[in-house]
């Protein structure tokens, strides 16, 4: 640990932060990561982002519109590669092939960028990624350079397939993508964090900020989340609760709660010198 | 000469490079990236990259997402 912090000082511009989430080498000092989807306008957008305090953002690769007002503004004007590090998606590819080609023009429009996100969907109704072609873009793109952070199945023998592969965070589902419905299975999420040498960072399905602090408390090495803030009534002040979550999350997890214990309430207080006693 | 541009078939005069592409589009100085067959045509080719009839080419560009 101490060579890789000696590692960071010396490699990364960014401040020193006391505990660093380090992905492929670079270190954040938020674990919160949000998308750039869902906005009413990029004004929110960015509004969101800045209460969030993320530093990577995740966008989508899209084809340009045909007859696209000139000089209107794009997502990178409001989002510069230079104040965020951009975490290119494959929202929509249900293939390793195209989530491969979307990557590869990703690298191209933000000039050499490595770090992506891939996710390959197995089905239009739950989103649910499709674990053989996800394993499968996984494999060519690290072995074409990529620094790949997946979204994945929360099943713990896959995670440590892609991990395997190269992979240099695993990201897998609490919930269906978009569906709010939080952390549903801690103990596959226990299993796969217990096991991982890389980051492990909930992606998907958290709905509100006690879902994220409890995936930070899982001992969660950061929070991927887009619908969550986007679609909340007030973005802005969610992204600003959000950030709290996930902080508050990460400072139990290393404190280290108390043991549960069932049938042996103790008291508080002490239990003498009542008034009245006898 | 017959192009599939971003999914739309289109004629358009030969010769047409990368780079006058993007300028009828509005698009040069942009961010965006293209893949010309299956394969990206780096920024620093699209002036000398001539575009043959039957070509599918793509061009994109980052939007919001999550």
């Amino acid at each position: 640990m101490n060579q890789a912090l000696n590692q960071i000082s010396t490699t990364v511009a960014a401040p020193v932060v006391a505990d660093p989430l380090v992905i492929a080498g670079r270190a954040y000092g938020s674990r919160l990561l949000v998308g750039t989807g869902k906005y009413k306008d990029f004004s929110q957008t960015r509004a969101a982002i800045d209460a969030s305090g993320a530093e990577i953002v995740t966008v989508a690769i899209r084809r340009t519109n045909i007859g696209q007002e000139p000089g209107q503004p794009s997502l990178l004007d409001v989002l510069p590669p230079d104040q965020f590090t951009i975490l290119p998606n494959t929202a929509g590819c249900f293939t390793a092939d195209d989530a491969v080609r979307t990557l590869r023009l990703a690298r191209e429009l933000l000039e050499g960028h490595a770090l992506v996100k891939l996710e390959v969907l197995g089905d239009s109704l739950t989103l649910f990624p499709n674990m053989p072609e996800t394993l499968k873009a996984a494999d060519i793109l690290v072995k074409d350079g990529f620094s790949v952070m997946v979204y994945c199945a929360d099943d713990p023998i896959q995670a440590r397939m892609l991990e395997d592969i190269g992979c240099v965070a695993i990201m897998p589902l609490a919930s269906l993508i978009g569906s709010g419905m939080g952390i549903l299975n801690p103990w596959n999420l226990q299993l796969i964090i217990d096991q991982a040498k890389v980051p492990v960072l909930v992606d998907a399905g958290v709905g509100t900020a006690s879902d994220a602090a409890i995936a930070m408390e899982l001992g969660c090495d950061g929070v991927l989340m887009n619908t969550a803030i986007a679609a909340a009534q007030d973005p802005v002040r969610m992204a600003g609760a959000m950030k709290k979550a996930v902080e508050a999350g990460r400072e139990a997890w290393l404190a280290g709660r108390m043991p549960k214990k069932f049938y042996s309430a103790v008291p508080s207080s002490p239990s003498g010198g009542l008034i009245g006693a006898k | 000469m017959e192009l599939i541009i971003n999914g739309e078939a289109l004629t358009l005069s030969a010769p047409l490079s990368v780079a006058a592409l993007l300028d009828s589009r509005n698009l040069t100085g942009k961010r965006v990236a293209v893949e010309r067959n299956g394969e990206i045509v780096p920024k620093s080719r699209h002036a000398e990259t001539l575009l043959t009839t039957g070509d599918h080419i793509e061009i994109v560009v980052a939007v919001g997402g999550g």
